[in-house]
């Protein structure tokens, strides 16, 4: 049962300054908390986070903003943890705010070697500012750019030792999107399991976008 | 009835059996209260089916709704991820959407996600208002003695002519290709009141409802 599981160590050691990070979790929930772990251990710093949200201040995704360890965001709603509120008031985070379902298909394009989507969201608003607008079938519709991180942090149910995923609940949010959204995608699971426990039907993920699963 | 419970059921009495149905913050999330049966909701961080909040030995780990509280799934719910959500939303299968708001237009503008100087991001909401069937506008008719129904807003758009109905503690107030439409009004107002609350011309329904008080 070694297959992709990795030690701890060998996991902290993929973060380097400077990488965007995309991560799974909604508002805490199904967020990769021992993959947070590790990225605090691994003391990268100067990141980007692309992912729904930061979290509550010091909780989950925003243990990373908390420790100073985060320069860019982007994200759809950042509402929830007042620390990356203040921080971008005073310039210390650069933000990037976009339509829920536009990052949700931004990452989903960058996982699947698309260039981008078309979507009427944001139409007339500050979201459509120095995008490209496309005509297509006599209809105007807004270019939203393909989006892919460096390293990809998600929390799944179950992994079987190639990477098959499952997911529980609201916690699939955006984790199935951004798992297949880096160059190395790296999961934590609640339950690790062994070849042929998970149906096929059941698996949401499957193995071949996983690089590495975190080892009990 | 309190006032923001009197709003919720007035805006859940635009589902029907069969609608799927997304909830906003504050009063719209007091909607699930007033819905007829058969009506399902949606939220956007992934599940059709969310049931009444879970408390004590109810709370199950992995059913959130997109504020962080935690509920329990009614028989039928399904999951999906956020890409699929959003699917969903933009592709028009939401009968309805409830959601507060800063300003509205004459013309259906919804300012509700931004103040100038105050931007923590829309989240979902300008996904909801272009894709759902029906945008509801839940909020009180003025703030601080300040109009909230103008000619143009002011704020950050979460859509352009995107409102279907405004509902207030006063009023109903539909949005027309002809203008602004008084449907509803509080028991003791007159048309006359509401205008001098809001910017834009107000039409009156020729069936104009009263509400009682």
């Amino acid at each position: 049962m070694s297959g992709k599981f990795r030690p701890k160590d060998e996991i902290v050691a993929l973060f380097k300054d400077g990488q965007t990070i995309v991560h799974g979790g909604f508002a805490n929930h199904g967020a990769p908390n021992a993959l947070i772990d590790c990225v605090l251990e691994s003391g990268a710093r100067h990141l980007t986070l692309l992912g729904n949200d930061t979290g509550d201040p010091n909780e989950t995704i925003g243990r990373l903003i908390h420790e100073g360890r985060v320069d860019k965001v982007i994200g759809s709603h950042i509402g929830m943890n007042a620390e990356t509120v203040e921080l971008v008031a005073n310039g210390k985070i650069e933000l990037t705010l976009i339509p829920q379902g536009s990052l949700a298909e931004r990452i989903r394009c960058g996982g699947s070697g698309l260039g981008g989507v078309l979507t009427k969201t944001g139409l007339g608003t500050i979201a459509e500012n120095g995008k490209q607008k496309i005509e297509v079938n006599g209809e105007t519709w807004l270019l939203e750019p393909a989006l892919r991180g460096d390293v990809a942090i998600v929390r799944a149910r179950s992994a079987d030792p190639y990477g098959n995923l499952t997911y529980r609940g609201t916690s699939r949010n955006f984790n199935p999107l951004v798992a297949k959204a880096a160059a190395i995608t790296v999961v934590e699971a609640d339950h690790l399991v062994e070849l042929d426990e998970l149906e096929p039907d059941r698996i949401v993920t499957p193995g071949v976008f996983v690089d590495m699963i975190l080892a009990r | 009835m309190d006032i923001r419970h009197r709003m919720a059921k007035r805006a859940a009495a635009y589902f029907s059996a069969g609608d799927i149905v997304n909830l906003g913050i504050g009063v719209p999330s007091l909607c699930n209260n007033y819905a007829a049966p058969g009506v399902m909701f949606h939220t956007e961080n992934g599940l059709i089916g969310v049931g009444p909040l879970a408390e004590g030995l109810m709370r199950v780990e992995s059913f959130c709704n997109a504020n962080g509280m935690r509920f329990v799934p009614v028989p039928g719910s399904a999951v999906f991820d956020s890409a699929d959500s959003f699917g969903i939303v933009r592709s028009g299968r939401l009968a309805a959407t409830v959601l507060g708001g800063l300003q509205v237009s004459k013309g259906g503008d919804l300012a509700n996600w931004a103040r100038p100087g105050k931007m923590v991001g829309m989240g979902g909401a300008m996904d909801l208002v272009n894709g759902a069937r029906k945008v509801i506008v839940t909020m009180e008719l003025t703030a601080k003695g300040q109009p909230k129904i103008l000619n143009e807003c002011a704020y950050p758009l979460t859509g352009k002519a995107c409102v279907d109905h405004i509902v207030t503690e006063q009023c109903v107030i539909d949005v027309t290709g002809d203008g602004l439409v008084l449907r509803e009004i509080l028991e003791g107002l007159t048309p006359d009141d509401i205008r001098r609350q809001i910017e834009p011309e107000l039409l009156v329904a020729e069936d104009l409802t009263t509400l009682a008080a």
